[in-house]
């Protein structure tokens, strides 16, 4: 790399870094006040997926499945690592829920303890405002063998099973 | 490089690199064990699961200089009704964290590992509000810090004993009274505690004064490790955010 390549380089990552911003919304990152979810109005403002990290988001959007909105919480509840709700964005949440008319919040943190906590902790809060609250399922990896998965994962995928259509 | 195995229950974890975990376990003969566990965090990765946070396992390890190599897990115990309550989960994170400070890396402890254990269990099944207290009064004695509960701890008189302080070494007598007020019912359950009588105080039913024997559990606890527990002041505690023993 020639000096004035490298100067190029340097110029261009402050200008993204100048440029990038964070959601008010929502709390992803984006360009502008809206991130481009917030500010598409073809998505559903109704359904709102809560996750961790805008890298989550990343990961869902490629499913190409969900149509609503999301919610950055900016981490998970760890007590002993002495990360409580004041440190999460779940008042943002909140305020979220009435003048955006939220009907559902499905609870998409990760399935460890710290997103297990958080998920409990966020369906204790959402409770009393009167929507539906759901946690993604969490199953089998598609592709592998049974015989691979763990008990944790295998036990959950058997207490989420559904009916299957004749 | 020595290969050995243990069993254990999973403390804590951190990331490390793109895809590895260290753990911490409490181990009945290997005291507090630091691994690397590599590609944990892969969801194809088999061991990741089994070692979260509470896992009871058994496992093969190599030694290493400074953190071991966690190979194989096999969970023996998942306590899957502690993660899923947040009422239980509290409790039981704050034993994890006292476990954590507790024991010396590479000292077998099986006497903390079996109240540890034992306390984890009985969480799981019993719906008293003193599992956590128990925990940690016994913890202190497991440790060899016993506090005086049976007669005043500065001047040995029998009684009446009314307050409780933690740097005098135990409960204290009107004329000696110092640090916290207690009543009498809380410091007959923490001699019934500390005398053998845990489990029939499990057995009773919810006591009014439960939460004040857990609030001076924590104060010789907190004394004892020479640190604020985290776990014990966050808004799943009890106590509530910012609440505190002192
Ligand atoms: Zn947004
Ligand atoms: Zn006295």
């Amino acid at each position: 790399m020639t000096k004035e390549d490298a100067n190029r380089l340097a110029r261009a990552i402050v200008e993204v870094k100048e440029r990038t911003t964070i959601c008010r919304t929502c709390f992803n990152v984006g360009v502008g006040e809206r991130c481009a979810i917030c500010a598409d109005e073809r998505r559903d403002p109704t359904v709102v997926c809560v996750v961790e990290d805008p890298r989550d988001i990343v990961a869902i959007e490629r499913t190409r499945e969900f149509r609503g909105r999301y919610h950055v919480l900016g981490g998970a509840l760890s007590p002993i690592e002495g990360v409580g709700p004041d440190q999460l964005r779940i008042k943002e949440l909140l305020r979220r829920i009435e003048p955006e008319r939220v009907k559902e919040v499905i609870l998409c943190t990760n399935p460890n303890l710290e997103g297990e906590t958080t998920a409990m902790y966020l369906a204790k809060q959402l409770a009393p405002l009167g929507l539906r609250v759901t946690r993604i399922a969490s199953g089998l990896p598609v592709g592998g063998d049974l015989e691979y998965a763990d008990e944790l994962t295998l036990g959950r995928a058997l207490e989420g099973r559904r009916e299957v259509q004749p | 490089m020595a290969l050995y195995r243990d069993e254990g229950i999973v403390l804590r974890t951190t990331r490390l690199g793109e895809a590895d975990r260290i753990v911490t376990l409490a181990t009945p003969e290997h005291g507090k064990v630091r691994g690397v566990a590599k590609g944990v965090r892969r969801t194809k990765s088999r061991i990741g699961a089994r070692l979260e946070p509470l896992g009871h396992v058994t496992m093969l390890c190599w030694r290493g200089r400074e953190l071991d190599v966690i190979t194989q897990v096999e969970i023996l115990e998942p306590f899957r009704s502690l993660r899923e309550d947040l009422s239980r989960l509290g409790p039981a994170m704050t034993m994890l964290e006292v476990a954590d400070q507790a024991s010396a890396e590479r000292h077998a402890a099986p006497e903390l590992f079996a109240l540890l254990l034992g306390a984890l269990r009985t969480l799981s099944t019993s719906s008293s509000t003193l599992v956590l207290a128990g925990f940690l009064w016994r913890f202190l004695a497991v440790e060899g810090v016993s506090p005086v509960v049976d007669s005043c701890a500065t001047c040995g008189c029998p009684g009446p004993l009314v307050a409780f302080d933690p740097a005098e070494g135990g409960f204290l007598c009107r004329r000696c009274r110092r640090g916290q007020a207690v009543g009498e019912e809380s410091v007959g359950i923490v001699q019934r505690i500390l005398g053998g009588g845990l489990r029939g105080v499990l057995g009773e039913g919810e006591h009014a004064s439960d939460d004040e024997v857990e609030r001076l559990g924590l104060l010789a606890v907190e004394r004892h490790l020479d640190r604020r527990l985290r776990t014990a002041h966050n808004p799943l505690s009890p106590y509530g955010a910012g609440g505190s023993a002192e």
